[in-house]
């Protein structure tokens, strides 16, 4: 090991330090604490041959390696989140030494304030919606919507009329998307109305969600600690009455999508005050 | 439900997509080129999102999401399949409108 550094998980407000005893972290390192005032800041000690600057470029490159860091800055900053308001830092953000840490704790003590207050008694809850690989999804009795065809009827050759068969089924695929969309967008706003915040994700390709359904709906909510079992409730009661499609439900996540992007950039500038 | 999973069994994709471009940004003491995350993060998301299929069901929520779509490279992304698609598309008027008139000369030679 030719250094150390130290790896920021994320800055908890009063959380017990009983909480993380015995947790190991990012490359098995133990989790610490560093404290300053009510702000305790989550951090394990590593070593510059995986976490130097060099090395972390052709890491965070390498997907087992950066499944391994993920799934340890998740382990962390979970067990926190679940005990104390806790706002998750980038993955891979490193300080020199505790010292340095402690000065960010102070610098940045407005900002910490801000996320943790707009976190705290909240956790975050992921739904996937599927729909079945072959069931339309929505009632296939919809009216054809009128057909703006240019040419008139039983006039042109084979060509013409393949060239409007491709277009009534492609007419027929968008109708149904725009169902599969309908359908989700109800589903979405119905969940919403239990949340704090709502944030959608991209679908996830099929290969990575091991369904073979279309992911219509892939999202998170952010919910107060007492409106948890209503939620859940609807997310079962949804799953019940619509049979054509598969409710996933993840979580308690910590609030990893509800960090306020606009904090984020702002401390990008804030940073980044070199000329 | 039997109680929420924990977070061994979180699966890959679900944990990245919120761990890998999220959470406070603070500037630590080694560099790592922000960029060179984003990079990857697009890397990933052509693997974690397959969102040509979506988008020609019609399913293109996230675009509409401003922790999105605020992403530069997603839109230039997206850009490049709305060409594809007007491409395909003036393809077949182009042929439309060549068996049209191929049909009409037809009838003016019948006639």
């Amino acid at each position: 090991m030719t250094g150390t550094a130290v790896y920021l998980y994320g800055v908890a407000r009063g959380l017990d330090p009983a909480t993380l005893g015995g947790t190991s972290g990012v490359s098995g390192a133990p989790v610490r604490s560093v404290v300053v005032g009510g702000l305790t800041a989550l951090v394990s000690t590593v070593g510059t041959d995986d976490y130097g600057e060099a090395a972390l470029r052709a890491n965070l490159e390498d997907l087992a390696w950066l499944e391994e860091a993920a799934r340890a800055h998740h382990k962390v900053v979970d067990r926190a989140a679940r005990a104390a308001p806790t706002a998750p830092v980038r993955i891979a953000t490193l300080y020199r030494d505790d010292a340095r840490v402690a000065e960010i704790l102070v610098e940045e003590n407005d900002r910490f304030g801000e996320v943790l207050d707009s976190i705290a008694g909240r956790l975050e809850w992921g739904v996937k919606v599927y729909a079945s690989p072959d069931a339309p999804a929505g009632p296939p009795t919809d009216p054809p919507s009128p057909s703006p065809v240019v040419a008139p009827a039983g006039t042109g050759g084979a060509g013409t009329a393949y060239l409007r068969r491709r277009q009534d089924e492609r007419r027929h695929r968008e109708d149904a998307g725009r169902r599969v969309a309908a359908r989700a967008a109800g589903i979405h706003a119905e969940l919403a109305e239990h949340a704090v915040a709502a944030r959608h994700h991209p679908p996830q390709d099929p290969r990575l969600s091991g369904r073979a359904g279309t992911q219509i709906l892939n999202a998170a909510y952010l919910l107060d600690d007492a409106r948890e079992a209503g939620f859940l409730a609807v997310t079962r009661a949804t799953a019940d009455r619509l049979a054509d499609v598969e409710v996933e439900v993840t979580g308690p996540w910590p609030p990893y999508s509800f960090i306020d992007a606009n904090a984020a950039s702002s401390a990008t500038a804030a940073g980044g005050k070199a000329p | 439900m039997s109680g929420p999973p924990g977070p061994q069994s979180a699966n890959l994709a679900d944990l990245l997509e919120r761990i890998l471009d999220k959470g406070i940004v603070i500037v630590g003491d080694i560099r790592v080129n922000l960029l060179d995350i984003e990079l990857l993060t697009i890397k990933l998301r052509l693997l974690v999102a397959s969102v040509d299929r979506a988008k020609e069901m019609g399913i293109d929520w996230w675009e509409h999401d401003p922790s999105l779509s605020s992403r530069a490279r997603q839109v230039e992304g997206g850009a490049e399949d709305d060409l594809r698609e007007e491409n395909r598309r003036l393809c077949e008027r182009v042929a439309a409108l060549e068996a049209h008139q191929q049909s009409v000369r037809e009838k003016g030679e019948a006639s």
